[in-house]
């Protein structure tokens, strides 16, 4: 017998198990650590947006049939006649289907249901619920339950019934049978359309003089198209108003034209997102091989047509992306058209619009989930254009040297000088603005209006905590992203988990930071979640501003850990080091330049974010920016551009700072790039 | 072992007695006084009270609302101080409010406290609707001044008024309810009509209008009479009219929120809210306190302002916002075209 088992065992081999490399200690803490960083982008990003996609498919409704009324004849007797609600306005045709459909905040008054209702009559009237969630109001009280409530005439017409919740699209029929919310769309398309067409064309010309002409002054010109980054976008909005409002010091340029509208939302959105174009389309231009140019010379080509057939092509998907991304700025952007949109609604505001002022939740999610359409649209096509950019330039290129053209190079400064005055001259309103005591009436010069404790708005402590906010997002972001670009970049196998990972980090780019503040609250603020402690506290305002800026930071990190050969984890390995022992003695220092940019990145951006943080500040976490928006909301013109400024020099400054730390620290630990 | 008993038993002794000595009460308030009001309340309350601190919690009445109503199934706050009784209103509809009968509720003005007994909130003071003009830009432009709200629909105010968006600012809805108070409903949306061609734009919060009109931005400003008081004060060429017609107003109320843990701190709170001495406190920014005989003019505050109140119902107000908000959005900001 024994013998029978063996020959079976030699003639037929049991299929060994298959050979899969062991993961190591290694490999295991890399997996762990993707997966806590995905799971953090699960919590702060996916989860609440599916609370808020869910919350805009809630609806409200009057039940009529959840209601039942008897009425008394004159001596107050009552016969025991039920009459249901449903079947009442069958009978007398008081509320069309349309009707019932409300908000949290419907009433529906019952006196339509009987047509011969006086409150004078000494009839009575009983009313209750039959569903035990029905909820009417007696005047303001609120009833609940199946008990019979008698009401005399008088209190009767006070009597009010409440919706109930449930599911379906309605909220979105609403939505778009009311044109005044849907003209919106229309308005934030075209104002988006018109700041993309005239922000790309301006900053193409500004780059292309920075990049391809022997103009003078290239440095100051660069830095000069940065600043709009370093103020929040508002801020031009307030600048508009003192040039163009109907005391501004150049009304009569606009010719009667009012700044309130898509003009004053235009201007300033050319203003803030100009040097995001700026750079997309530099960075495209700076890379261009001679010998196109040479070639064309060669074939005589005139100069217009070389720069049609050589330069834009070359430049185009610079172009196409500047495009995308300025168009995704403005029809997300809130504070500008807030500031000087007038009656002009737009998507962004709309949603503020019905949560602030309205406190109508369920429309503002209707409204987040219809702008992030476009918004998304727009990162997709900017995406796809991304990923067809091949490297133009090969190992046998020539860079191109501009050759000096006296002309032109005259013709580029005028043109840059009048941009650059553009941008400085909005600032330089601001400022102005800000030191004046009292405009347009008392023009002497004064710091009374950075007494920021005397407004309401948050006071000075709110500038601190938006440095607060601005270092800790810059600390924490930093280490986030870097360490979660670093898992996915340098991890072995695990492909479907890094591919993943990789489409939550690009998310956050589409997603509009009112869209996620709105989310969050819905996320966050509710009593079941055991996150719901950081409500309220500077936590959440740090969890969503890095949400908020994760994509750019993401792709910094990984453009500077590609860079890094995969040698490196490799030779680690065979000397029997961790990784992360690898991650800090090499990657770190390495990525520093990179890790320096993230940080600076999301500190500008936490200190002049708004629409990210506008549903989640609380009282002592007040922000600066949150604080320019409100006391531009309470008319409190002057401190608001005092304290944009503010944001402005802080910025100024903590690039400054950045760049000396960046020289110092870069002297230290980048001395192996040069030999 | 022994050791470490004593240790975890010393801990234990160290926790009560920290216990003990922060047995301090702390009592959150959600609040949309102006944040220069705040420290005299606390501080006269704290006095009062040693044993409860107040832990603010202020924004606008809108973003107080919003975030009220948001947390409806876990209140964060114990008391609401202070924020306009038609918010209160609403959130008393909604069952979100403690009845309590303050001690001496009675000393105040009957309309100034909920009807019902016990009382879900009370009222503190009232802000009034009021006309902010600019007189230098009246002169420059020769605007007579106006008296009355169906002055302001003469054509030669066009693009020179501006006022708040009811769907975004509670003064906004004050007016329009008080209009539709005033002249009824029909002739009420048909004033708004004729209203409508003047204005310049509406604005989003109800204090901006005044401050246009200070700065001469718009000539006339339709927000509320403290507003207007504190520009003038601040040397703003401005005139504060109260229409003849009598003017909407809304009051600063306070209330216990339903479900705190600090009932009886909270219910002290709301007994300092109605003495005396509070209202004195009020009348400092407010010219009409729920107490009466307390007022005191107050400077630059127009003259016949508590006259001109008209008899609001509150309750209308609140049960119609919903519809009278929508008909609004409908009639005037679907017309969003700037001019």
């Amino acid at each position: 017998m024994v013998e029978s088992v063996r020959t079976q065992a030699q003639s037929k081999m049991p299929a060994g198990p298959a050979i899969k490399g062991k993961l190591s200690r290694d490999d295991l803490i890399m997996r762990g650590g993707m997966i806590v960083i995905a799971l953090y982008l699960v919590v702060t990003l996916a989860m609440p947006l599916y609370v808020m996609f869910s919350k805009s498919l809630s609806t409200y409704r009057f039940d009529l049939s959840a209601f039942e009324f008897q009425v008394s004849d004159e001596a107050g007797n009552f016969d025991g006649t039920i009459l249901n609600g449903a079947a009442l306005n069958e009978q007398t045709g008081a509320f069309d289907k349309a009707d019932l459909n409300t908000n949290a905040d419907g009433r529906l008054g019952v006196t339509e249901f009987f047509p011969e209702f006086s409150f004078r009559s000494p009839v009575q009237y009983q009313i209750r619920s039959i569903a035990e969630d029905g909820r009417y109001l007696v005047g303001s009280t609120l009833y609940t339950g199946t008990e019979w409530q008698q009401l005399d005439s008088n209190t009767f017409r006070r009597v009010a019934l409440r919706p109930t919740q449930s599911r379906g699209l309605s909220n979105f029929t609403e939505y778009f049978s009311t044109p005044a919310l849907t003209n919106s769309i229309k308005n934030s398309l075209i104002i988006a359309a018109i700041s993309t067409v005239i922000t790309v064309g301006l900053s193409f010309w500004f780059a292309y003089a920075l990049n391809r002409s022997c103009m003078r002054f290239k440095g100051v010109f660069r830095l000069i198209a940065m600043m709009p980054i370093l103020v929040p976008s508002l801020l031009p909005g307030i600048a508009l108003v003192y040039l163009f409002g109907n005391q501004g010091m150049l009304k009569e340029l606009l010719f009667g034209a009012s700044i309130y509208g898509p003009l004053g939302i235009v201007i300033g959105s050319v203003f803030f997102t100009f040097p995001h174009a700026f750079i997309i389309i530099s960075t495209a231009l700076a890379i261009s091989d001679a010998r196109l140019y040479e070639a064309a010379t060669s074939l005589r080509a005139s100069p217009w047509r070389t720069f049609w057939t050589v330069t834009i092509p070359g430049a185009r998907y610079g172009l196409i992306s500047a495009a995308f991304v300025v168009f995704n700025l403005v029809i997300t952007d809130f504070g500008l058209p807030k500031v000087i949109g007038g009656q002009f609604n737009v998507l962004a505001v709309d949603i503020y619009k019905q949560v602030i002022g309205q406190q109508n939740f369920e429309m503002g999610a209707v409204v987040s989930v219809i702008l992030v359409i476009p918004a998304i649209f727009a990162f997709a096509i900017d995406r796809l254009v991304q990923a067809r950019q091949v490297s133009s330039l090969s190992a046998r290129s020539v860079p191109f040297q501009p050759k000096p053209d006296r002309k032109m190079d005259r013709i580029f400064l005028i043109y840059c000088t009048l941009i650059g005055l553009f941008i400085v001259g909005i600032l330089a309103v601001c400022q102005f603005a800000a030191l004046v005591k009292f405009w347009p009436y008392d023009l002497s010069l004064s710091l009374k209006n950075y007494q920021f404790n005397r407004m309401d708005g948050g006071g000075w402590a709110a500038y601190y905590n938006s440095i607060k906010l601005g270092l800790l997002t810059a600390v924490i972001g930093t280490a986030v992203v870097f360490f979660g670009a670093y898992l996915v970049e340098k991890s072995k196998g695990f492909r479907t988990g890094r591919a993943i990972f990789q489409g939550f980090a690009m998310l956050p780019m589409a997603i509009p930071g009112m869209v996620l503040g709105l989310a969050y609250i819905f996320f966050f603020n509710n009593p079941d979640n055991p996150l719901n402690v950081i409500y309220g506290t500077m936590a959440i305002l740090v969890v969503s501003t890095v949400t908020h800026f994760y994509t750019v930071s993401h792709l910094t990190a990984v453009t500077a850990l590609k860079q890094m050969d995969g040698e490196f984890e490799a030779v680690s390995a065979s000397l029997k080091q961790p990784t992360m022992k690898l991650f800090a003695r090499v990657t770190v220092p390495v990525c520093l330049p990179a890790i320096l940019d993230i940080s600076i990145y999301l500190f500008v951006n936490a200190m002049t974010t708004v629409s990210a943080v506008v549903f989640l500040y609380s009282t002592d976490t007040a922000l600066a920016s949150i604080a320019v928006l409100n006391m531009d909301d309470a008319g409190d013109i002057a401190p608001a551009a005092a304290m944009g400024m503010m944001i402005f020099y802080t910025n100024a400054g903590a690039r400054i700072i950045h760049l000396i730390a960046s020289r110092g620290i870069l002297g230290r630990t980048q001395a192996w790039r040069t030999r | 072992m022994n050791f470490k008993l004593k240790g975890a038993l010393g801990a234990l002794t160290g926790v009560l007695m920290a216990t003990t000595a922060i047995a301090q009460t702390e009592l959150t308030v959600y609040t949309a006084v102006e944040a220069v009001d705040l420290p005299r309340y606390k501080e006269a309350f704290e006095t009062l009270h040693p044993d409860i601190t107040i832990n603010w919690v202020r924004d606008s009445t809108g973003v107080i609302t919003a975030k009220l109503l948001a947390e409806k199934n876990n209140p964060q706050a114990d008391v609401i101080w202070g924020v306009s009784a038609t918010s209160l209103l609403l959130m008393k509809s909604e069952g979100m409010l403690e009845p309590y009968k303050p001690e001496g509720v009675e000393a105040l003005k009957p309309s100034f406290y909920d009807s019902e007994d016990p009382p879900s909130w009370i009222g503190q003071d009232a802000y009034v609707g009021a006309v902010c003009v600019n007189t230098i830009e009246a002169e420059k432009h020769g605007l007579a001044m106006p008296t009355s709200w169906k002055d302001l629909t003469d054509p030669m105010y066009k693009d020179m008024v501006i006022m708040p968006n009811p769907n975004s600012s509670g003064t906004g809805f004050l007016d329009v309810s008080g209009w539709l108070q005033i002249f009824g409903e029909e002739e009420g949306w048909a004033y708004m009509d004729a209203l409508h061609n003047n204005i310049a734009r509406y604005t989003h919060s109800g204090s901006k209008p005044c401050k246009l009109a200070a700065s001469g931005e718009v000539p006339i400003g339709i927000s509320f009479a403290f507003r207007g008081a504190q520009s003038k004060s601040e040397g703003a060429p401005i005139e504060i009219i109260v229409p003849s017609e009598g003017v909407g107003w809304d009051m600063e109320s306070a209330a216990i929120v339903a479900g705190t843990d600090d009932l009886e701190a909270a219910q002290k709170l709301m007994d300092f809210a109605v003495t005396k001495e509070a209202n004195e406190m009020y009348n400092q920014s407010f010219a009409v306190v729920a107490m009466p005989d307390v007022a005191k003019p107050v400077e630059h505050f127009p003259e016949g302002l508590e006259e001109a109140m008209i008899e609001n119902d509150f309750e209308f107000a609140a049960n119609n916002r919903a519809r009278i908000l929508e008909e609004w959005q409908k009639r005037y900001d679907g017309k969003s075209e700037p001019k």
